[in-house]
């Protein structure tokens, strides 16, 4: 069977959620391989998150927020923007290819916006291919053998 | 009564846990008193059968110090496991794969290869020999352990009752867990952090907070920091706000960061992503490059925040690239 990328996606319910609900009323056509999450802020994405569903197999992870100055916290995103490189860092660190974990501002009218970049990250992620991680084995021999 | 039986095992530790229960000085008669110690390889002269002779679950408590990296140590905490009532996780290593756990940066080959070849006061012949698991040789075969690619925390081994944190524990609190044993009070729920608090390290830090801004981050050697200010504010990487409380603020007092020894704190799974959380929220910029520029001033991330924790993290090691 061909690889289907999972990407984990966590959008913000102020913008990025309602982007993504604007593409689908406006019947614009993207990948399913976004699973997506929604969040109240996109500064409520805690880095463990991120790890924790590489952990679970995800292949790829976006994280969506409002375009900055339009935070509905005032200043969640700009807690976004520091920890997501920061997080894509330390991501590089553990081997895994930084390209797996992206961050993108996608307001609640851009559903367009929101439809090409699912499908550029689907692209992409399918071209670099499963992620398979040692702590994925260790899991499945985990629950093999209780 | 019989008393009850004691038992202390280390695996890949440095023995700093051992010496952590001695320093619990004169009341170690007390736990010579209220138990009949039967397997202390650190202290005494006991061997390996001498376990496995005894019958399953008739040592009352074992404290288990050291990850898992090797067959013996396996082999070992599988024989506790089934010889104890009640295992604890002693020390940051049992707890969370500890320095020991730093070894997940890399693999088993390149550990190999540096240990036995590159080395520069290593003289090789042929080319470097490795340990081999087996060896014949004309008086006889020898059988060695055999290295693990990945370092274990011993929760990840065998089923584990409580956890004391620490690199190494302190003695008052290691006294405290003892204690708690001999008076026969009931023991808490299983799975339970003992010898610690619910707190984070700076809960105990005796230093000023103030709202937190950062815009350059030191090393301990770039900065004369101000011993009544958190270290953090000053910036220095402390992982205090990461950790867990129990120590007593120890490093911060004698003026440098946390080391983060006592593992994170409760609900938090992973000390690294909380850490990143934590710095991202106080870093003073809000432009994509300068935040990069910040970024590059914290040196060895990984090393820093997952210094004890990297082998029961959430992704538990680095994968080959």
């Amino acid at each position: 069977m061909a690889f289907e990328p999972r990407i984990i996606g966590f959008l913000c319910n102020w913008c990025s959620y309602t982007g993504a609900d604007l593409a689908g009323v406006s019947r614009i056509k993207s990948a399913p391989n976004v699973r997506i999450l929604r969040t109240m802020c996109s500064g409520r994405v805690d880095p463990a998150f991120i790890l924790k569903a590489f952990q679970l197999g995800a292949d790829g992870v976006i994280v969506m927020g409002c375009h900055l100055g339009d935070c509905h916290y005032q200043e969640g995103n700009y807690k976004t923007i520091r920890r997501l490189p920061f997080l894509k860092r330390l991501v590089k660190d553990f081997g895994i290819d930084p390209r797996r974990l992206r961050l993108e501002w996608v307001s609640a009218s851009e559903g367009d916006k929101f439809a090409k970049i699912v499908n550029e990250m689907t692209e992409e992620i399918r071209q670099l291919g499963p992620l398979k991680l040692t702590v994925h084995r260790e899991i499945e021999r985990a629950i093999a053998q209780p | 009564m019989a008393k009850p039986k004691l038992a202390l095992y280390w695996a890949a530790s440095c023995g700093g846990c051992e010496i952590a229960v001695l320093d619990i000085h004169e009341k170690i008669l007390d736990v010579a008193a209220a138990f009949d110690i039967v397997f202390w390889p650190c202290a005494m002269d006991f061997k390996y059968q001498d376990v496995r002779a005894m019958e399953d679950k008739s040592i009352d408590l074992c404290l288990f110090n050291g990850s898992i990296r090797n067959s013996e140590a396996a082999e070992i905490a599988h024989m506790l496991r089934a010889k104890s009532k009640v295992v604890v996780a002693f020390g940051s290593c049992a707890l969370e794969g500890g320095i020991p756990g730093l070894a997940n940066l890399t693999t088993k080959e390149d550990i190999l290869r540096v240990v036995y070849k590159d080395t520069p006061s290593t003289v090789t012949q042929n080319g470097g020999v490795y340990p081999q698991t087996h060896s014949k040789m004309k008086e006889g075969s020898i059988e060695i352990p055999e290295l693990w690619e990945t370092v274990k925390s011993l929760d990840q081994v065998i089923d584990v009752e409580y956890y004391v944190p620490g690199c190494p524990p302190q003695p008052e609190q290691i006294w405290a867990v003892i204690e708690h044993v001999i008076s026969g009070r009931p023991l808490p729920p299983k799975g339970s952090i003992l010898g610690a608090t619910d707190k984070t390290c700076c809960d105990e830090c005796p230093r000023d907070r103030k709202e937190k801004k950062i815009k350059q981050f030191y090393r301990p050697f770039e900065i004369q920091t101000d011993p009544n200010e958190c270290l953090l504010d000053q910036g220095m990487v402390c992982m205090g706000p990461a950790t867990r409380s129990g120590c007593g603020a120890l490093c911060t007092k004698a003026n440098m960061p946390c080391r983060g020894c006592y593992g994170p704190p409760p609900h938090i799974v992973d000390q690294g992503a909380k850490m990143v959380s934590a710095l991202a929220s106080v870093i003073d910029s809000t432009e994509p490059e300068e935040i990069e520029r910040i970024l590059d001033q914290i040196a060895d991330p990984m090393g820093t925040f997952y210094r004890f924790s990297l082998a029961h993290s959430i992704l538990r090691r680095v994968e080959k690239v």
